[in-house]
């Protein structure tokens, strides 16, 4: 029962440190899920602790097959190097997002979304990292990250988001 | 004499004007809802009289709501102003029924309006079978204030299509939905509020938050929504004349969604998900106390109630794929009336209760379609790349939609379609993109 406060939580965190530091933090938090990349060089040394590495370089999404909420064994990859990372630096907290694509109803995709989120939790919690860090939200279809109508686009659009916040370096 | 219902907005007002014969007593057009063609009739407005100098262009503008109200059922054609022959100069004028039948008139409506100093406006009419020369009904007088003109003509056009058609109306009534700007990957979202037609559109929230999926009270005067406002989808609402919202359950920690009223407007029924398992729970306004109805490890949402209360029609995807469910108001075992190929969606019950539409979505396409609520007589009603959402006009005979475009610049806008899936037409938005319509009920 404690989804939404946890997750109004992890944006006010996010609040407080943009200000605190008065430079860009969360570059994709909340609605603003999937803007631009963070700013990090390309292919230039990034610092491991930033968001850019773990967006970028570990990755931050994984993707989903139709309508399934399923971890691929391609997504299992890239959540265990997220893991991997989270328990290097255990100040960070996440939002995980669950999004759909455009090819569902709207009620439905939300629920899609919210299964999505809730595989990428469950199995990060498996892992060992503690629920506490991690609150959940569904976009359904409501934030593509590609707008084209077909496959190519919406198998990017059929993904799980994980956005960090907390901690010091960011 | 009947002084109607209507608060103190309008009374409506029967039989003022002379009344000559008895009403007829058979529909003089049958609506047709099985796909058939039918020809639509010829309709002709007199040119409706000012009785005061100053009711001129009301009198032009009733005229020309009304007709369009009833030419956008697709029932009637208009015989236009410019091939009328004969004149009429007062409400108790004798016909001249050979001038009317002359320019293939079937129906004639005559009609005046008369403009107080302080406001009040005055609409009466009659209305004829030019074919038998004989008035359909007794006239009609409706009194109101200017401001509510448009509303005025509505009820007189929803008077006219009852009379035509021996079916309740549906023009006085108003939709509530999405109003959407922006790109596709940051798309704004905006409650709004309009008439029926488009007319008189007005927000209801700002675009700071995304908003989904309104639905209207029984009083028209409620609206219950899904909003981001608090960080994740949550149920709202929302008073559409003090523009007052509330979330409905301050302590719900869950992502809620998918909210319907009741028919009695005690209740609410909609989604609730906990762990990312999505089921359908009662909330009770008064003390705001949620009850779980399914318990499935599968996602149950899109709630509908009947129209009498006793049952909801919900989508789940128990069987492995979205399917239509019905099962008793208080949960209990559902039965599955979907059963072609596809997935289906978004049920929603006829007001008249004998049907419930729904989305489908089959071969990648997207249809909007209607069946019998034992999941019989299925119909589809329209196709394109994205049809979505249902919702029922006053009298069970109409369904407003909306229709997303594909690809990067794709956007929605609403469409209604009759029950015989000929009558297809985008309603305007004044240049909003707009999804998720809810029709209201009439007004009172």
């Amino acid at each position: 029962m404690n989804v939404v406060k946890s997750a109004v939580l992890a944006l006010g965190v996010l609040a407080l440190a943009a200000c605190q530091n008065g430079g860009p933090f969360g570059n994709r938090g909340g609605a603003a899920g999937g803007a631009n990349g963070a700013n990090a060089a390309n292919g230039g040394p990034i610092e491991e602790s930033s968001l850019a590495y773990f967006n970028e370089r570990i990755g931050d999404t994984i993707q989903f097959q139709v309508d399934q909420s399923t971890v691929t064994a391609q997504g299992q990859v890239v959540l265990d190097a997220q893991i991997a990372w989270l328990r290097q630096y255990p100040d960070r907290v996440i939002l995980i997002e669950g999004h759909a694509d455009e090819q569902g109803t709207r009620e439905y995709n939300l629920a899609l979304g919210a299964r999505r989120a809730a595989a990428v939790r469950n199995y990060m919690v498996s892992q060992g990292i503690l629920e506490s860090r991690i609150s959940v939200v569904s976009y359904g279809k409501e934030r593509p990250l590609a707008v084209c109508s077909n496959e190519e686009c919406w198998s990017r659009n059929r993904r799980a988001v994980t956005v960090v916040s907390g901690g010091m370096n960011s | 004499m009947l002084i109607s219902r209507f608060q103190t907005i309008i009374a409506l007002l029967l039989a003022l004007v002379a009344a000559p014969l008895a009403a007829q007593e058979r529909p003089v057009i049958e609506i047709d809802i099985s796909g058939g063609v039918i020809e639509p009739m010829n309709i002709a407005l007199a040119s409706f009289v000012p009785e005061t100098g100053d009711a001129g262009d009301l009198a032009t503008n009733i005229a020309s709501v009304i007709t369009s109200d009833l030419t956008g059922t697709g029932l009637f054609r208009e015989v236009p102003t410019s091939a009328h022959i004969g004149r009429v100069d007062s409400i108790n004028a004798t016909i001249e029924f050979a001038d009317w039948r002359a320019i293939n008139a079937q129906i004639l409506v005559i009609g005046s309006v008369a403009a107080g100093a302080s406001g009040e406006l005055t609409v009466k009419f009659r209305l004829f079978d030019v074919v038998t020369q004989r008035p359909i009904g007794d006239g009609v007088q409706l009194a109101g204030s200017q401001a509510q003109w448009r509303r005025m003509a509505h009820k007189l056009a929803d008077t006219i299509y009852t009379r035509l058609t021996g079916q309740g109306g549906y023009f006085d009534s108003r939709v509530v939905f999405v109003a959407e700007s922006g790109p596709k990957d940051a798309r704004l979202k905006r409650l709004a509020v309009m008439d029926y037609d488009g007319a008189n559109l007005q927000f209801l929230t700002d675009s700071s938050a995304i908003v989904l999926a309104p639905r209207f009270a029984p009083n028209s005067r409620d609206v219950l929504y899904t909003s981001y406002e608090n960080g994740a989808p949550q149920v709202f609402l929302l008073n559409v004349d003090s523009g007052q919202r509330q979330v409905l359950l301050a302590d719900a920690l869950n992502m809620t969604f998918a909210p319907r009223y009741a028919p009695d407007g005690l209740s609410v029924v909609m989604s609730m998900e906990q762990n990312g398992n999505t089921d359908l729970y009662t909330v009770d306004l008064a003390s705001r106390q949620a009850t779980r109805l399914t318990s499935d490890g599968s996602i149950e949402t899109g709630p509908s109630y009947s129209p009498d209360g006793s049952l909801i029609a919900f989508e789940s995807d128990r069987s492995g794929g979205q399917q239509l469910y019905i099962m008793p108001a208080n949960g209990g075992a559902a039965t599955r009336i979907s059963n072609g190929e596809g997935r289906y969606a978004t049920p929603v019950w006829s007001p008249r209760g004998d049907l419930i539409a729904f989305t489908k979505i089959m071969n990648g396409r997207f249809h909007i379609g209607v069946m019998n609520t034992d999941g019989t007589g299925e119909r589809l009603l329209t196709e394109s790349f994205l049809d979505e959402a249902p919702t029922w006009s006053p009298n069970g005979r109409v369904l407003m939609f909306f229709r997303e475009t594909s690809g990067a610049n794709g956007a929605p806008q609403i469409y209604s379609v009759d029950l015989s899936g000929r009558t297809l037409r985008m309603v305007p938005t004044a240049g909003n993109f707009a999804s998720d319509p809810a029709w209201s009920g009439l007004l009172r």
